[in-house]
């Protein structure tokens, strides 16, 4: 479904991704993880065309996405923090987003479900400037669900909403997940993704350390919680580092 | 583009700032008008309103906008838009925004109590003028991601056009005085749409006289037809040509 060949990033002179190869199949629940500042972030912004590679080639269902947009209609994608223009009522905000991709060819009922379920028609004549974070959080959630996307990129969900909203928002991206999708998760919480994921994909220094299914992790490492493992593992590696190796 | 072009233009024509933007330059030309006898006067008051705070404004917001609305290049840019799209609609949103506020805040007041030719050029130059300094804005805001930097080198933009760049010019002319320099202002001018601006309008006004062998110079280059097109065409590639390479910066930018 989305195979990274060979892609390669350096901002400046800082490496950031170095000879990314992976592919993701529909009906997987992925959480990435790594250290802070590891290139998750960029690795999402490479898949969705807004960072260009030095290096290598994406491919979305076979087909190459450099200088090509329509296959983002395909994508749902929640950001970390969301910013919408602030003198724009959220309404207005959702037609717009409606509109692009009734544009782009999108033809199919929007989802509504998490509309509904955050009431966030109570507050629709706001605008955005008068909003919270958490209540931003929440419209962009809206927005990432609402056009029934085979794929969906959420950047930190649950950061920043409250317990109710959070348990909703897991609800509904169990659901997506017994239909099929291809979901990619990144966040700092360990329960969360143990809870929404079945893969895990580690990044660190640049590169792709490994790409397995949960349960194999668990039987190699011996552990139930997938915290732990994660933990041991930067813990380790940060380790080999310290130490100088001799020849 | 259209259906993004007219979000964009619902939250621009909404903020504070392009209304009181508005309202300023109203009552700055109804104040010039009202209080001069002779409306040509204030067609002369209102040029260094037009060369003076329609650029530095037009710069300010554009690249102040460019800043704060990152955030949602970047949610535009994971959808199906091309970069083309994003880029084009934000620009038009903010030159269409900037242009309306000067066509209500100096237009109107100008076709009601001076519409002659002189009029209708410092209206039209002001247009451009916005348009330029919208363009240059975006480059800026496109090369430099730091705000402050950006914002540093818009203002840097602004003050060279409308002070040094008059004072370079002084001084080549000051040491090659000993040699005929006339045909050479016109090229100055040229490169310079605020000179290029306050020309096109001095010249269809009596004080083009003051300006001596110069004035008698650019009189018969800015004020032929030919001349005329070659400054219009000018001023024109000023706001086209920042604006593409701002575009083709942005279209391999990383968000």
């Amino acid at each position: 479904m989305i195979r990274f060949e060979n892609i390669y990033k350096k901002f400046g002179n800082q490496v950031v991704l170095h000879d990314i190869c992976i592919d993701f199949e529909m009906g997987q629940s992925i959480a990435i993880v790594g250290p802070n500042s590891s290139g998750k972030t960029t690795l999402i912004k490479i898949l969705l065309g807004m960072v260009i590679p030095d290096k290598g080639n994406l491919f979305f269902d076979d087909i190459l996405i450099a200088n090509n947009h329509k296959y983002r209609g395909k994508i749902g994608y929640m950001p970390q923090i969301s910013q919408y223009p602030p003198n724009l009522k959220i309404y207005q905000l959702i037609e717009m987003m409606t509109d692009i991709r009734k544009n782009a060819g999108w033809k199919g009922t929007p989802d509504n479900e998490l509309i509904k379920a955050f009431d966030i028609e109570t507050f629709q004549n706001k605008t955005m400037s008068t909003l919270s974070g958490g209540t931003r959080q929440k419209v962009g959630a809206a927005l990432a669900f609402r056009f029934d996307p085979s794929v969906l990129i959420l950047d930190e969900p649950t950061a920043g909403l409250d317990p109710a909203s959070c348990e909703i928002l897991k609800d509904k991206i169990q659901k997506e997940r017994e239909k099929g999708k291809l979901i990619l998760i990144t966040s700092h919480i360990m329960a969360d993704l143990e809870e929404l994921t079945d893969h895990v994909l580690y990044i660190q220094d640049s590169q792709i350390q490994f790409f397995e299914k949960t349960e194999a992790l668990r039987d190699k490492y011996q552990e139930g919680k997938l915290g732990k493992i994660i933990a041991c593992l930067m813990k380790k590696k940060a380790k080999s580092e310290l130490i100088p190796t001799y020849v | 583009m259209k259906k993004v072009l007219k979000y964009v233009l619902y939250d621009i024509l909404r903020n504070r700032f392009v209304i009181a933007y508005t309202l300023l330059l109203l009552l700055i030309s109804l104040a010039f008008f009202g209080f001069e006898v002779n409306p040509g006067k204030g067609v002369i008051s209102l040029l260094n309103i037009n060369l003076i705070v329609v650029p530095l404004v037009s710069i300010i917001f554009a690249s102040t906008h460019f800043y704060n609305s990152y955030e949602f290049l970047e949610l535009l840019a994971s959808q199906p838009l091309s970069r083309k799209t994003i880029f084009f609609s934000q620009y038009l949103g903010v030159s269409i925004s900037l242009l309306m506020a000067f066509l209500i805040g100096v237009g109107l007041p100008v076709l009601v109590y001076e519409g002659t030719i002189t009029g209708f050029r410092l209206v039209l130059t002001g247009s451009i003028l916005t348009l330029i300094f919208v363009s240059l804005a975006f480059l800026s805001a496109v090369i430099t991601r730091d705000k402050a930097k950006g914002m540093g080198l818009a203002l840097a933009i602004w003050f060279y056009f409308s002070v040094v760049y008059d004072g370079l010019v002084l001084s080549i002319f000051l040491n090659f005085s000993d040699y005929p320099m006339e045909k050479a202002t016109v090229l100055f001018s040229l490169l310079n749409p605020i000179d290029l601006a306050r020309i096109l309008v001095l010249i269809k006004m009596d004080v083009s006289a003051l300006m001596g062998i110069t004035g008698a110079v650019f009189q018969s280059f800015f004020g032929s037809a030919s001349g005329l097109a070659v400054s219009l065409t000018a001023l024109i590639v000023w706001f086209i040509s920042p604006v593409l390479v701002a575009f083709s910066k942005f279209n391999k930018k990383d968000l």
